[in-house]
């Protein structure tokens, strides 16, 4: 893996500035937080198609609906505490309803917010975007799958919920990398169990996958960017082939990836599951990396969680 | 205006808040009081001020109407109806399974609806985003708001305010349906929005305060709007709740119940001879 490491917060400002000067429909709002969310970036390069909306993130919500159903392409930005939990009814009814063309970028996602504490560190919003029809939900690993998401976001048709994180995390994909909405990607092939993971995790299961080949234990580590439409192929795949699947996640287990996996399985192909994500418990203050660590979001923690599951 | 021109109107307003009765009469629910107190504002708005084509309803250069207290539907489907944007018959499956005219505004499956809307306090914010995306965008469109005097209990109202009045949006014109009643009872009661123009004067809106049932008042409003650079306008128009229906107005009991069959007959004569008397 390189040893390159950058947060998925500034892949979207930077993709939203390159998108830009190729499409005059698109515009960006935010909610006072331009410089955490990275969309300054953007707004350095078009002042003109920058709207801050203040600390005010329902009325930016339903303002994106209005201008999207004006014939533009709005990013509205801002934590994904804010983004998703706050304005939740606003992207339900005023976005998720009218299926208005709003892209919602929400940057610090999950634990590893840190030291702002539990306030800030959203471990829900996967829950509550994949419960509003007709909305897609991803979360990106690296910058490449960050950048190429924010780009599939404004070319789909509809409204889409991206969630970045705040720390630096390592960049895995090459640069040809391929990202396609709805589609997970088999990082590597295993037959013993599927590690099946998203967001800053996924660096994460393929470390644990490594250290488990060393000790034997064949596993199958797949990448899973969009939590809705899970890519319900490659799951069942997974689960066929391996009969058992451990999912990670920087978000609560109630409501998730690991619970979107759960549920296509016990319908389509029972198998066992075991979900490593925060145990239905709010967070605290703390350096990233030791919150991912007390949380058992390691590397560590998936290889030990492998081998307890595979009574090894 | 004149004399035939305001007649006219008043024809069409009293044939509105006859597909209003008829509506929630036919759907045994629905929200008659609000919609009648909107009715003249709402009949002016298509009638004479807004840029639309029921051949066209997406037109992209229309002039666009977010009804943000949504459940004055009932108004905008009778408006939208006369002006030939769907079939009046339509109004007598307001709220049935499969109907075009939803509970509440539904922009994807009414000819005629700009915005989606029910939510209390978010139509603002939408057409707001409209006006702002129609500045961007360099149309000559106007954008209008209506909202109830109860919905601006909402703080995503001000938050869309602040918002209009910070991007200069002299495109946008709120208009505040200050019919004094909401669902518990008087608004100043239940939880005071007053005093409402001065808020909004506050909050950098240039406003006018009329009686919200003279065309003449409601039309020297929209031209004054018109004539404003870099502000947004209000209009807090002083209504009936129930106007035009005998027993329903100032009943705050009428907010959201339908005629039953007789009061339905009673209402529809009043407005019968009504119409009668000005035609």
């Amino acid at each position: 893996m390189a040893d390159i490491k950058i947060a998925t917060r500034e892949s979207y400002g930077n993709a939203l500035k390159e998108l830009a000067s190729e499409h005059d429909d698109l515009i960006v709002l935010d909610a006072d937080l331009a410089g955490a969310t990275k969309t300054n970036i953007f707004l350095k390069a078009f002042p003109n198609r920058h709207f801050n909306c203040g600390i005010a993130e329902g009325n930016m919500i339903a303002a994106a609906a209005g201008a999207a159903a004006m014939g533009l392409v709005p990013f509205a930005s801002s934590f994904a505490m804010f983004a998703a939990g706050r304005a939740f009814e606003q992207v339900r009814n005023s976005v998720g309803y009218p299926h208005l063309n709003v892209k919602i970028g929400a940057t610090h996602g999950g634990i590893s917010v840190g030291e702002d504490g539990a306030s800030h560190q959203c471990c829900e919003d996967f829950a509550l975007m994949r419960s509003i029809p007709g909305m897609v939900v991803m979360s990106p690993s690296d910058d490449i799958e960050a950048k190429a998401m924010v780009k599939a976001a404004y070319a789909h048709i509809g409204p889409v919920y991206m969630r970045f994180g705040r720390s630096a995390v390592p960049v895995f994909h090459s640069e040809d990398y391929t990202f396609e909405i709805g589609k997970g990607e088999l990082i590597s092939d295993g037959s013993d169990i599927a590690i099946i993971a998203n967001g800053l995790l996924v660096a994460e299961a393929i470390k644990a996958g490594q250290a488990l080949k060393e000790q034997g234990i064949n596993a199958m580590v797949i990448n899973m960017p969009t939590i809705k439409p899970l890519d319900e192929e490659l799951v069942l795949k997974a689960a066929m082939k391996c009969g058992k699947i451990i999912t990670c996640e920087e978000h609560n287990i109630i409501g998730g990836l690991g619970e979107a996996v759960c549920s296509l399985l016990s319908e389509k192909h029972p198998t066992p599951v075991c979900r490593i994500g925060i145990n239905d418990e709010f967070g605290h203050s703390g350096p990233a990396a030791g919150l991912l660590e007390q949380f058992g979001l390691t590397a560590d923690n998936i290889a030990k969680k492998a081998k307890e599951f595979l009574g090894k | 205006m004149t004399a035939t021109e305001k007649k006219q109107l008043m024809i069409t307003a009293c044939k509105v808040r006859m597909g209003i009765i008829e509506g929630t009469h036919a759907a045994k629910s629905g929200h008659p009081g609000g919609s009648l107190s909107a009715a003249d504002l709402i009949t002016y708005l298509y009638f004479r001020q807004m840029k639309v084509d029921p051949q066209n309803p997406h037109n992209e250069n229309r002039d666009r109407f977010v009804l943000s207290k949504g459940h004055a539907a009932p108004a905008l489907y009778a408006a939208l109806a006369e002006k030939g944007f769907f079939p009046a018959s339509e109004l007598l499956t307001l709220r049935h399974i499969g109907s075009i005219l939803q509970g509440h505004p539904n922009m994807n499956e009414t000819p005629g609806v700009d915005m989606s809307t029910g939510s209390l306090g978010q139509g603002v914010s939408a057409a707001a985003g409209m006006a702002l995306a129609a500045k961007y965008m360099k149309k000559d469109c106007r954008v209008y708001a209506l909202l109830g005097d109860g919905e601006i209990e909402e703080g995503q109202v001000w938050e869309a305010f602040m918002f209009s009045s910070h991007y200069k949006l002299d495109n946008l014109c709120v208009i505040i349906d200050n019919n004094g009643l909401q669902i518990d009872g008087p608004v100043s009661e239940v939880m005071s929005p007053y005093p409402i123009a001065e808020k909004l004067r506050a909050f950098g809106f240039e406003t006018a305060e009329i009686d919200g049932h003279d065309f003449d008042a409601i039309e020297e409003a929209f031209k004054k709007a018109e004539g404003v650079k870099d502000k947004p306008f209000a209009i807090i128009m002083t209504t009936v709740k129930g106007k035009g229906v005998s027993f329903m107005e100032n009943q705050v009991g009428w907010h959201g119940k339908a005629p039953n069959d007789e009061e339905y007959a009673q209402a529809m004569a009043e407005l019968k001879a009504r119409l009668a008397e000005m035609e």
